[in-house]
């Protein structure tokens, strides 16, 4: 149900410990350095591999996270904005990663531009709590969704390089 | 140029469309009715819920003005769970939704075009005032699962009923996410409030739902998400299309499932449904009861099922002595009589250990058991390094 790459590359994920939502108090704060901790040597990872996607932030609470993600299709690079809150059921339920520029663009998202998930993210993420932080669900879910999502929505027109777009007013 | 016939024609055609739409309009919104009666005539709008008494069906019908009703999502199903309510004269409804209307709701029931881009709370808070001007609103436009909203919707939960020192009598979530219900959950086992739950397959073709009573029966994290059979290959669902189909006619039946448990539930009628599926498919409806696990996820559940256990502990056992009349042939010269092959305890022991369903439905996953200090390597080691450090570290990389 998940491709040879993507196992290798949530295999070299750290996995989390502390079993504790945006409510849990001293917990919370132990479970955010764990996030953050995780994140980090993904990110490393994937510059390591020349394969660098996304970079995230969150506020000082940890309860909401935004950045930039970013899919390379035919030697252009697209950007998005990337955001989500933390649910006070984190981590047994998984954020909803939303790309908000999307929205209405893809039938393959939720209202306010969250995306649409495959039917095994859900158990696969439900079998690994606590293990599985923010790290896991960019991998396991907005990676596999942009690579089938983007050149799609490229093809259609629907997306357009951000250059191009200003080139033709030129 | 029109002639003076024509102009005359559209004139008399505008003068009656003016006057319908002034007859539309100055229909008079009917006063509050102070006291529920059964007189029957047509301008009672409680007549024929009030001969539900009469029929001998419900004791006190009157009652329903006492309670109070929390819908979470007023959405295909929470709108018309709504509507129903209203117009079987329930004392206050909660709203809680953070969408807006939109034109890709229009195939389902309740919301009307002109109501595109008004919050789907305010709008429905409009259409059933004018319904039923005896029910209590208070409609909030926000998402429960976020952390600024949670407490506030625990609050209502717990000081929401008539009067505003009470707890409602029931949530009804009418969601449609796994986030926004394991939210609900939360917040009831936390407040120890009887809720239900109700649900409408992505792909629009079975629905649900359940009574939840923390500690008695199942809460909402006890069991992986059962499965009813569809007869549809599951694989070929979600992949190429959208994210969710709808029918008004799947969300009404089980938004009919729904209030009819409530109204039984609150007015002490029939049987009251623990679980109920539909499977619009096969038009198969399994029915069962879910036991809670002990092993609950959520330390809320497992609290109040230690409490269930001590009150059912305490409580004076009802020996209810069924004494079936004995079945005699008139004649059995040869004393034939029945014995089974197997007894109970011996099936019991070749199924093996699994969770009591019922036929047609089926666990989606099962969890793996916890492993102890197997996945030390692959885990995030304590580096000592501050939260703050940490942000940094990320935002420079």
């Amino acid at each position: 149900m998940v491709d040879e790459v993507t196992k290798k590359t949530l295999a070299q994920i750290p996995l989390l410990k502390t079993k504790a939502g945006p409510r849990d108090g001293e917990q919370w704060i132990q479970r955010l350095k764990e996030e953050y901790q995780s994140l980090i040597q993904y990110v490393k990872n994937n510059k390591d591999a020349d394969n660098d996607w996304f970079r995230l932030e969150s506020n000082k609470e940890g309860t909401r996270w935004f950045g930039k993600c970013w899919y390379i299709y035919e030697l252009i690079k697209y950007e998005f904005e990337v955001d989500f809150d933390m649910p006070i059921t984190y981590p047994t339920t998984a954020p909803e990663i939303a790309l908000p520029e999307l929205d209405g663009k893809t039938a393959k998202m939720y209202r306010g531009g969250k995306i649409c998930l495959t039917d095994h993210f859900k158990p696969l993420w439900a079998r690994n709590v606590p293990k599985f932080g923010i790290a896991h669900a960019m991998a396991l879910g907005l990676g596999p969704w942009l690579a089938v999502e983007i050149p799609d929505l490229i093809a259609r027109g629907v997306v357009i390089p951000k250059d191009a777009g200003a080139g033709d007013k030129s | 140029m029109a002639t003076i016939t024509e102009l005359k024609a559209r004139v008399a055609d505008l003068e009656r469309q003016l006057a319908d739409a002034l007859q539309t309009k100055s229909a008079p919104n009917r006063g509050k009715i102070t006291q529920m009666s059964a007189e029957v005539v047509d301008s009672n709008p409680y007549s024929r819920l009030m001969a539900l008494k009469r029929m001998g069906i419900v004791e006190n019908y009157e009652r329903i003005r006492d309670f109070t009703v929390a819908v979470v999502g007023v959405g295909g199903v929470g709108s018309v769970t709504a509507e129903m309510l209203t117009r079987c004269g329930i004392g206050k409804l909660l709203l809680f939704d953070y969408d807006k209307v939109e034109l890709a709701n229009m195939n389902r029931l309740f919301y009307q075009p002109h109501q595109a881009g008004m919050s789907k709370v305010e709008a429905a808070e409009r259409t059933l005032k004018e319904i039923n001007p005896d029910v209590e609103f208070e409609v909030y436009n926000y998402n429960i699962t976020t952390t600024e909203n949670f407490d506030h919707f625990q609050g209502r939960i717990k000081q929401g009923g008539i009067g505003g020192d009470k707890p409602v009598d029931l949530v009804l979530s009418c969601v449609d996410n796994f986030e926004a219900r394991m939210a609900i959950n939360m917040a009831c086992n936390e407040c120890d409030q009887k809720w239900f739950e109700s649900g409408v397959s992505e792909n629009a073709v079975t629905g649900h739902i359940q009574f939840l009573i923390p500690g008695e029966t199942a809460c909402f994290a006890c069991a992986p998400p059962l499965v009813v059979a569809s007869k549809i290959d599951e694989k070929t669902l979600k992949r190429d299309g959208v994210c969710a189909a709808s029918l008004p006619t799947t969300m009404g039946v089980v938004a009919g499932f729904l209030v009819q448990n409530v109204l039984k539930y609150l007015l002490q009628f029939g049987d009251v449904s623990y679980y109920l599926g539909y499977n619009a498919m096969l038009d198969f409806f399994p029915r069962m009861i879910l036991k809670p696990n002990p092993q609950c996820d959520d330390s809320y559940c497992k609290k109040r099922q230690t409490e269930f256990q001590a009150r059912e502990a305490t409580r004076p056992k009802v020996q209810v002595e069924i004494t079936e009349a004995e079945v005699v042939h008139e004649d059995n010269e040869w004393a034939i009589e029945i014995v089974s092959e197997t007894t109970a305890d011996e099936l019991a022991a070749a199924e093996g250990d699994q969770p009591e369903l019922t036929k047609g439905v089926r666990v989606a996953y099962t969890t793996p058991a916890p492993t102890q200090g197997g996945d030390q390597d692959a885990t995030v080691q304590d580096s000592g390094q501050s939260l703050d450090d940490l942000m940094k570290q990320m935002q420079g990389l």
